[in-house]
């Protein structure tokens, strides 16, 4: 598979702390990639340098072959790169539907139209629900996001993300703080997902990444210490050593 | 369950606009006067104006009546050196006040929360400032005197404005004019924009929108249309003076805005209004001390309400709903 999406040596520092040190990865089209790695080993500012928060102090990001280092987020978004956060951001006082239609590349482009209505729009609101229906919100849509469940805000995240009609999807923890029931349906909406569109996940729960992930790999103090296939990596000794990839 | 599209005009806005237009008729009747009229439409029009920014955008503008005065200036101004048009001298108030607010807004759109509440302090100082000591200009601390309230000219007639009733009236299409406007605008697909930027600039950026762009041109707008009611205001008053663009009288429309619950209501800003000069005549025919009181209410309110009267108002509106929702329940039961 060719990659979609790649990253040549990053560095990024904050003041003195080094907090992506020569960082390499590549994604290829379709596939699923694993992010893992312990708390505070830079898997998040990973995905900040990647997605457009941050620009990298070195190195390189290319889409499709495009160079897009360093480019703000709206232009990431609009080339297509799409993520969800690991704390919730949504648009928390709108209802789901309205969460997702404002991030539809259709309401995007008449965002500067002032005078017609925009939620009472059926072609809108037709595309947005498409989009939650593939999530399982569709019969939550016009409950306001504040008071949706903490499992279907989960659910919500992905949708605003998926809403942008992305080429490639960056997940950051999307199971953080689910319990075991939240946990698998949501498993089941990324399995659903694969192969759909090429997905980047950084995920805590080993059984969640080894089930669903092509390659996986794992960060650490800033650096790729391991990469490969869920199996080459359950074999790895400094895997095996720094107790990660070790099965729950 | 899918939503219906907004009505261009609602019926309570029509009702609204209806009962307004009879003011001048029971003003004087229940013991209050017909320039008190004149100054609750100008001003609910400039909070109307001003809620753009901070209950639409969620951007802390604490500076704006500097686009308030520079459209009172403006409206001067241009009738006394150019041309005494009375739309020639609206439309260069509103220009004048959209330029402003748009090279503020150049230097502050990528700031949000405290820094950009200063910053517009700041320039909303340095406005003041500028009509405080350019004397020549705007006539400093003695004001600009001499504005004239000019006749509307429609073509076929030409309205005078000089009676208090007169100029009633037209600000009062002004002010309707610009409720439909926002009213479109904040439920336009810009409008979801903004909204969406107020409860999240992040999340916005990263769905794809020019966070900096949206802001920008909501301050613009905002401040424009303040503008326009501020040339409102030069005629009312036959002047301008620099002290409607000083801090104290900017935290007055912040303060008019959030009492009347501009945060979570369209029309909670024209309810501040008429409580502020209400409560100024009300209160001050009793105690020359009025705006203490007035201070101890809006700090009730942010103690208690932060969401104003309107949140109020929505809140016991929804309990309400509740109650008689169970109270079906409860007889279906039986």
């Amino acid at each position: 598979m060719a990659a979609l999406f790649e990253a040549e040596r990053l560095h990024k520092r904050f003041g003195d702390r080094v907090v992506l040190e020569d960082v390499s990865l590549s994604f290829p089209e379709g596939g699923l990639t694993g992010i893992m790695g312990p708390n505070g080993a830079g898997k998040t500012t990973c995905f900040n340098v990647l997605t457009g928060r941050f620009a990298p102090d070195r190195g390189r990001v290319r889409l499709a072959g495009r160079d897009v280092t360093g480019l703000p987020p709206r232009r990431m978004a609009r080339l297509g790169v799409a993520r969800s956060f690991q704390t919730m951001n949504l648009f928390d006082q709108v209802s789901a539907r309205e969460n997702v239609m404002l991030a539809l590349p259709a309401m995007r482009a008449r965002g500067f139209r002032w005078w017609r209505d925009a939620t009472g729009d059926p072609a809108l609101v037709a595309e947005a629900d498409a989009v939650l229906d593939r999530v399982g919100l569709l019969a939550r849509a016009g409950i306001v996001a504040r008071d949706l469940s903490y499992g279907e805000r989960r659910a919500l995240e992905i949708a605003v993300a998926l809403a942008a009609r992305p080429r490639i999807l960056f997940l950051d923890e999307p199971t953080s703080g689910l319990g075991a029931d939240g946990m698998a349906r949501l498993a089941a909406l990324v399995a659903r997902l694969k192969g759909e569109i090429t997905m980047v996940v950084i995920e805590h729960d080993m059984r969640f990444l080894f089930a669903l992930a092509d390659r996986i790999a794992v960060i650490h103090w800033g650096q790729v210490i391991a990469e490969g296939t869920p199996d080459a990596l359950r074999a790895d000794p400094w895997v095996a050593r720094s107790a990660l990839g070790r099965e729950p | 369950m899918v939503p219906r599209p907004v009505p261009l005009v609602t019926p309570g806005m029509l009702a609204l606009f209806a009962v307004l237009a009879t003011v001048p008729f029971w003003i004087a009747r229940v013991g209050l006067y017909p320039y008190l009229g004149v100054e609750i439409v100008i001003w609910a029009t400039y909070a109307l104006a001003y809620n753009l920014t901070l209950g639409r955008t969620g951007l802390p503008s604490f500076g704006h009546g500097a686009y308030f005065g520079i459209g009172a200036y403006a409206f001067g101004l241009a009738q006394l050196h150019l041309w005494p048009s009375l739309w020639f001298c609206l439309a260069a108030a509103l220009l004048a006040a959209t330029v402003a607010g748009a090279a503020v807004g150049l230097f502050i759109s990528h700031r949000r929360g405290i820094y950009y509440a200063f910053m517009t302090i700041a320039f909303g100082q340095v406005f003041w400032f500028v009509a405080v000591k350019s004397h020549a200009l705007t006539g400093g601390e003695d004001g600009l005197l001499k504005i004239r309230r000019l006749p509307v000219e429609l073509g076929f007639a030409t309205v005078p404005l000089d009676g208090n009733d007169a100029l009633y009236w037209f600000a009062l299409v002004a002010f309707a004019l610009v409720a439909v406007l926002l009213w479109r605008l904040v439920h336009s697909p810009f409008g979801r924009v903004l909204n969406a930027i107020r409860q999240n600039e992040l999340r916005a950026a990263f769905v794809g929108y020019h966070v900096w762009a949206y802001k920008l041109l909501a301050f613009a707008v905002s401040a424009g249309l303040s503008g326009l009611a501020g040339a409102l205001f030069a005629m009312a008053q036959t002047s301008a003076f620099p002290d409607v663009m000083s801090l104290h009288w900017s935290g007055i429309v912040v303060m008019m805005t959030l009492v009347g619950g501009g945060l979570v209501s369209f029309w909670g800003p024209v309810v501040g209004v008429v409580l502020f000069f209400v409560a100024r005549d009300v209160l001050g025919a009793v105690t020359a001390s009025w705006m203490l009181w007035f201070g101890l209410m809006f700090m009730a309110v942010v103690m208690f309400r932060p969401e104003g009267v309107a949140g109020a108002w929505q809140a016991w509106r929804a309990r309400r709903a509740a109650a008689s929702r169970a109270a079906l329940a409860s007889a279906a039961g039986d």
